[in-house]
């Protein structure tokens, strides 16, 4: 019995002594897990950029090879995927694996809580050549926190030849929208996509009413009469059956025109390269149609912009590839800007290079980005924007009150406009 | 059975390995054991499970935006908000109404197929693993089919194509909340994906039945079908339908993937507790401290929750007086 248990206990001892080691094993891994991918040698600085997936082919191995051609430090690209991309950022810029560099839209918060590094004396030398909107778009307290990539006008996108056999004209105000709508629908074809949640045109209906997002001031200005005549017409257009819902991809994807789903889809000028090459000549643009008597015809020129980690590791490093690929290499610049989806070249002496811009539709976009565009408002961020897509969800999706929905929006808002301003 | 040999063996082992500590060293130290053992599983529990406890409340007394090491302490500021000016109150009341419907369907749905699959004279080990094979898949890879490909707008997806032929028209299931289709995406959606595995646990529930008792009712004249059912399966079956009934309702508190993929964030209804808290914490908000806030609020109802259904269900009481 002594012997059977002795040896039994030898058994168990060994067992536990592996166990132990395996546990010591993972702990230790655990520790020396946390320093970021090992030392790099004497090669110099490893830097980490963000970029969210650019639905066009070819984007993910441009990055790269600006990248690589840069020679004083080692770049990683991080391509993110799926439509978190916000999160996914958010989530590494807490850690210490944050991103170096990294692409997203003005936005006042991430300046005031320190995110984002000054840029201004980068940015100064070449002020000029930029399109004034974009540097004010990124300014706080004279001080420039970001660079403009890409400007990206959005507005709507028709097929020709369905416009003209439903003997339609190009709409203008928003009651003409409706019409069309309805007379383009058919059992096949429906007359209108504006995104499966309608949030993408959430900013126009502000401007196309006639009022602003919030004003100068930093003051609530999107809660006007004509805002509202906007959201209970947008409503009868939701409810009218005439409106591409639920389709297989989003306003940013140019499929829904190019497969016959919709006569008319709400897009950003990247998909103009991949409508022109489906659908050939059988295409248009026009600005969000203008809403009530006071209204006027918009486009939002949207875009990405590059920033710099302010609580990374090496701001220094950082700043100077930035520095040198968003600023130095105008060819990059180009090629970034026109040579997968189209984009506006936030600098002028680009933009006037860009041949691929000057004729045709994408000549035509341009002059909408010029005469209908509005801007992103830095200090309009993302939790006021989140309220006033609640606005749409429930005004226009569902048959809410549009006074209440925004009463609701306002108070939100608000606290906000507190948060930052005091 | 060999586990119980093993325990029965080894139950003994520390009183002789007390006599043999001088030549052992710290190996027969029931001490030192306990801590080898639950150790590392303790350090994990701490770090991934206290550590966020205690810095998420601590987080939802302060203004941490883009943060989570803030400085700006705003008292309850977050609690009220969380409470009066967001969609949070809204929230729950969606997540009882879910829970209402999708637990008591879930149930039956899967006893109603443990009765049928066990009847079965031939093939049940197929319609067993049928049944059961949805359960494999993730609620994130089926709410895209279910939303692209079943459920899709455009007039070539499934159910559309189906009710086409009817001659109706074309549904937004997703994006029109009026009428709430969405309730049947995500319904069948969960139950496709969870009945097969309640299924499985009432069929071991219902094997286990002694035929005896039923041989019994027969002999005494109970009918065939409804009335054993009533009388003698379902009152076999009542511990296993308290754990289901309890792992259903764990199941929809924990309601996020589908919904979220689904219904999005852009929407003011079918926002679950979960969607709330995340799209306010770890969506473009990144306000942790209100996120906290919702997190600690619902942690609290979770636990007055729990109390009110042991002490009325009764669960883990006959442990304690054994």
């Amino acid at each position: 019995m002594s012997a059977m248990s002795n040896s039994n206990f030898s058994r168990r001892s060994l067992l536990r002594a592996t166990a132990g080691m395996a546990a010591a094993g993972t702990l230790a891994a655990c520790g020396s897990n946390n320093g970021r991918g090992g030392s790099g040698g004497g090669s110099g600085t490893q830097l980490t950029q963000y970029f969210h997936a650019y639905g066009e082919a070819g984007t993910e191995q441009a990055l790269k090879r600006y990248a690589a051609a840069y020679k004083k430090a080692n770049v990683n690209t991080n391509w993110i995927t799926g439509n978190n991309f916000e999160s996914a950022l958010f989530a590494a810029l807490l850690t210490s694996k944050a991103p170096d560099v990294f692409e997203f839209h003005p936005q006042l918060q991430l300046v005031k809580s320190g995110q984002v590094a000054d840029l201004t004396d980068l940015i100064d030398p070449v002020k000029s050549d930029f399109n004034p909107n974009d540097i004010k778009s990124h300014t706080v307290d004279g001080k420039i926190y970001g660079i403009r990539m890409i400007d990206d006008p959005q507005f709507f996108y028709y097929r020709k030849s369905m416009l003209e056999k439903a003997k339609v004209g190009v709409p203008t105000t928003l009651d003409e929208l409706i019409e069309a709508a309805a007379k383009l629908t058919t059992n096949k074809v429906k007359g209108i996509f504006l995104g499966n949640d309608f949030s993408a045109i959430q900013n126009n209906i502000i401007w196309s009413a006639g009022a602003d997002t919030i004003s100068e001031k930093n003051e609530i200005a999107y809660h006007t009469d004509g805002v509202v005549e906007g959201l209970k017409k947008l409503r009868t257009l939701f409810a009218s059956g005439n409106v591409l819902l639920d389709a297989p991809t989003d306003f940013w994807d140019p499929s829904a025109l190019n497969q016959g789903l919709c006569a008319i889809q709400w897009g950003g000028m990247w998909s103009m390269p991949a409508m022109q090459q489906a659908l050939g000549d059988d295409l248009g643009i026009f600005p969000f149609p203008k809403i009530g008597s006071a209204g006027k015809q918009s486009v939002y020129n949207g875009g990405w912009s590059i920033f710099v980690n302010a609580k990374g590791k090496n701001v220094d490093a950082a700043k100077e590839y930035v520095k040198w690929l968003w600023l130095d290499q105008t060819q990059y610049q180009e090629d970034w800007a026109t040579s997968y989806g189209f984009h506006i070249p936030p600098r002028t002496s680009i933009a006037n290079k860009a041949t691929k811009l000057k004729s045709g539709l994408p000549a035509e976009g341009v002059k909408l980005f010029t005469d209908y565009g509005h801007f992103d408002n830095i200090a309009y961020d993302q939790t006021m924007q989140n309220a006033f897509s609640e606005v749409i969800a429930s005004s226009v999706r569902k048959n809410g009150d549009p006074e209440k929905a925004l009463d609701t929006c306002d108070k939100k808002v608000g606290v906000e406009l507190k948060k930052l301003f005091g | 059975m060999s586990t119980t040999t093993t325990r029965g063996v080894a139950q003994p082992a520390p009183a002789k390995a007390s006599q043999a500590r001088p030549r052992r060293g710290l190996r027969g130290n029931a001490t030192f054991n306990f801590w080898l053992f639950t150790g590392p599983f303790l350090i994990g529990l701490a770090i991934f499970v206290f550590v966020p406890i205690v810095w998420s409340i601590w987080l939802s007394f302060f203004d941490a935006r883009y943060t989570v090491t803030p400085s700006h302490f705003i008292g309850f500021d977050n609690y009220k908000q969380i409470l009066t000016n967001s969609e949070f109150p809204d929230s729950l009341v969606t997540f009882t109404v879910f829970a209402a419907f999708i637990v008591p369907t879930t149930w039956a749905l899967s006893l109603g197929l443990a009765l049928l699959v066990n009847r079965l004279r031939f093939m049940r080990a197929f319609f067993r693993s049928v049944f059961f094979l949805p359960t494999a898949v993730s609620y994130v890879a089926a709410a895209l089919i279910w939303k692209m490909s079943i459920f899709s707008g455009v007039r070539f997806g499934l159910a559309n194509t189906v009710i086409g032929w009817f001659g109706a028209d074309t549904v937004a299931w997703v994006s029109n909340p009026t009428p709430p289709w969405y309730w049947l995406v995500i319904v069948t959606l969960r139950l496709w994906i969870q009945s097969g595995f309640y299924m499985i646990l009432f069929l071991a529930a219902l094997q286990n039945i002694p035929t005896e008792l039923y041989e019994a009712a027969a002999i005494d004249g109970a009918k065939k079908g409804w009335q054993t059912f009533r009388y003698i399966t379902l009152p076999q079956l009542r511990a296993t339908s308290t754990a289901v009934v309890l792992l259903l309702l764990i199941a929809a508190y924990q309601a996020f993937d589908e919904f979220f993929n689904l219904i999005g964030q852009k929407a003011t209804w079918a926002q679950t507790p979960l969607m709330v808290l995340y799209k306010s914490a770890l969506g473009t908000s990144q306000d942790y401290g209100a996120g906290s806030a919702g997190a600690v609020v619902l942690s609290v109802l979770i636990c007055l929750v729990t109390l009110v259904q042991g002490k009325f269900m009764g669960f883990g009481r006959g442990d304690e007086s054994k």
